[in-house]
């Protein structure tokens, strides 16, 4: 599978309040929370995502609160998948239960700059900036994380465990 | 080699002697709980696969205290679908209006998280139970479903700092200040992943409310955990209240950290974090001049009885600033009543503020006292994101409960010592 849009660029430290305020808490409807995923830091970010973009963050992204609605919403928004520095570890497990495609990359916040058109080959973990020629690799997860995904999250990992 | 209280629990639930930072291991759950934002995303999951039962319905937890009493009709619902799963599946410790109390405070006090066990939360501040000896951690929905079937969940074996506190703390500093220092000291990303380990003298004093305060913010620095070697005043606090056996473990003096630090409390003052990160700490005296709108006591971080006792003793006898709203928040409804008895809602009242029924409210800008733009608020909260408490052009400023109150009657940032 291959993500391919634009990059939409975060700092550091990008918190769950920020990634879908609180308010909006009061539903489980993915669609819903992606109108306002990022509105703390971005008011008018849904509207402006077109399918297949991505966010590209620096350190510690999606630090914080549990809340699973927070990877709803950028999936709900539309968004390809997350490119970061680093990931809070909450927000990690989320986005691996759910089915986020998130890639881990050092270095990555110089590298891709916002509006630049990026593609992500999830299998591969490979990154290429194709405004500035520019390649990257994320790390490979753990075996055990894979089968997770392979699974389809941790619903249905766990289920195919006890039914077998 | 030796290991860590961490390794050792892990371990003990791992069905194993010996665990190893770093490697992944399925584990035993004494506790899953969810509240009333988290569970039911569980829930749905769990009835969307048909699941005709949970793996122990004494050892799920459910409480709607973020958005309760419901502040409109869509929490209400949220809460609707707890309470039809709870009588289904016949969950003994669903926490209806009137037993229900703030998550972090509640479980503790009803004796329902203790020593030795693992919990996992759908809750970020789960982690406010290595107070009392336990590895506990918070878990997105999902987790929680997946361990509502089994009993089990995974884990990655976290690398354990630890942090040791000597020496004796100045007047009106307290176990908040204390992890506020060290946030502010290793920023918001300095314990990612890795389980905070507290200890010293300086902890050995700390009365069990002060060192869940402590554990409650170790996800503040991105923890994993953070975790309090049981000892007296552990067993004094659990032994009265525990409905079932625990287990003390230590960490061996041979046991491997990677990294330590170590902290004289006697050169910390009571610490302020400013907007929009809990590592933005400063020392009150040099807070300057922050004229606030509000002041909120209470939340998983400091709204037991010992912080509404403190508060109470700032405030007795004073009025606060008339550009002023505090707001006091019991954390549970013991604490209410224990507070009431004590004469301290009297106090609250009597200097001009009010006090709400037990809820996470506003620490998480659901209701309660949302702030409006550009307003801003001292907290004895945990998060002072963008936009936490209400606006995003709005402000929270973390501090300990004396220094709350001390605020709310000056109207500005500062310390009791200034009344």
């Amino acid at each position: 599978m291959i993500t391919e849009g634009r990059a939409w660029k975060f700092g550091d430290n990008i918190d769950t309040d920020v990634i879908i305020p609180a308010r909006y808490l009061v539903t489980t409807d993915t669609k819903e929370l992606g109108k306002h995923c990022m509105e703390g830091v971005d008011a008018g970010f849904s509207k402006k995502v077109r399918p297949g973009d991505m966010i590209v963050a620096g350190e510690n992204f999606g630090c914080g609160s549990s809340r699973e609605h927070a990877p709803m919403a950028i999936k709900g928004a539309g968004i390809g998948c997350v490119v970061a520095e680093s990931f809070a570890r909450i927000f990690f497990r989320n986005a691996l239960n759910m089915g986020l495609a998130i890639f881990e990359v050092p270095g990555i916040s110089g590298g891709i700059q916002d509006g630049d058109r990026v593609s992500v080959k999830h299998d591969t973990g490979e990154i290429i900036d194709h405004t500035n020629g520019r390649r990257f690799f994320a790390a490979p997860l753990p075996p055990f994380m894979q089968e997770i995904i392979k699974a389809g999250g941790l619903m249905p990992h766990v289920l195919r465990k006890i039914r077998g | 080699m030796g290991q860590t209280i961490t390794e050792k629990i892990l371990a003990a639930h791992a069905g194993r002697d010996v665990v190893v930072p770093g490697e992944i291991i399925n584990v035993r759950i004494d506790i899953a709980l969810a509240n009333d934002i988290t569970a039911p995303i569980a829930i749905e999951l769990l009835e969307a696969a048909n699941i005709p039962s949970v793996f122990d319905r004494e050892k799920i937890v459910l409480v709607p205290d973020h958005y309760v009493p419901n502040k409109d009709i869509r929490s209400a619902e949220q809460v609707q679908i707890m309470r039809r799963f709870a009588r289904k599946h016949d969950i003994r410790y669903f926490f209806e209006l009137g037993e229900m109390g703030i998550e972090h405070a509640l479980l503790p006090e009803q004796g329902l998280v203790l020593p030795g066990d693992v919990v996992i939360g759908a809750d970020s501040h789960t982690c406010t139970y290595g107070a009392l000896g336990a590895f506990a951690t918070g878990v997105g929905s999902t987790d929680i479903a997946a361990a509502m079937i089994t009993g089990e969940t995974w884990f990655k074996v976290p690398e354990s700092i630890k942090f040791t506190y000597k020496g004796k703390p100045q007047k009106w500093v307290t176990g908040k200040d204390l992890i506020l220092y060290t946030i502010g000291d290793i920023g918001v990303a300095g314990a990612r992943y890795k389980a905070m380990e507290f200890d010293g003298e300086a902890i050995e004093a700390l009365p069990m409310a002060d060192r869940m305060t402590m554990a409650n913010m170790a996800i503040e620095a991105g923890a994993k955990s953070g975790i309090i070697a049981p000892d007296q005043v552990t067993v004094d606090y659990v032994s009265r209240r525990a409905k079932r056996a625990f287990e003390l473990y230590v960490s061996d003096s041979d046991a491997a950290y990677v990294d330590s630090k170590s902290y004289d409390v006697s050169e910390i003052e009571p610490q302020v974090a400013f907007p929009y990160l809990p590592e933005n700490t400063r020392p009150v005296s040099g807070a300057g001049t922050v004229p606030i709108d509000q002041v909120v006591i209470g939340s998983c971080t400091n709204g037991r009885i010992d912080d509404l006792r403190l508060a109470a003793r700032v405030l007795k006898g004073q009025t606060i600033d008339r550009n002023v709203r505090l707001i006091v928040i019991p954390a549970t409804p013991t604490v209410y009543r224990q507070a009431m008895a004590e004469g301290l809602l009297e106090t609250f009242l009597a200097a001009g503020g009010i006090v709400s029924p037990p809820t996470c409210g506003p620490c998480l800008g659901g209701f309660m006292g949302v702030l409006g733009p550009g307003e801003r608020a001292v907290a004895t909260t945990n998060r002072n994101f963008v936009g936490r408490m209400g606006h995003p052009t709005s402000e929270v400023y973390l501090t300990n409960p004396a220094v709350a109150a001390a605020s709310a009657v000056l109207g500005r940032i500062g310390s009791p010592e200034e009344l």
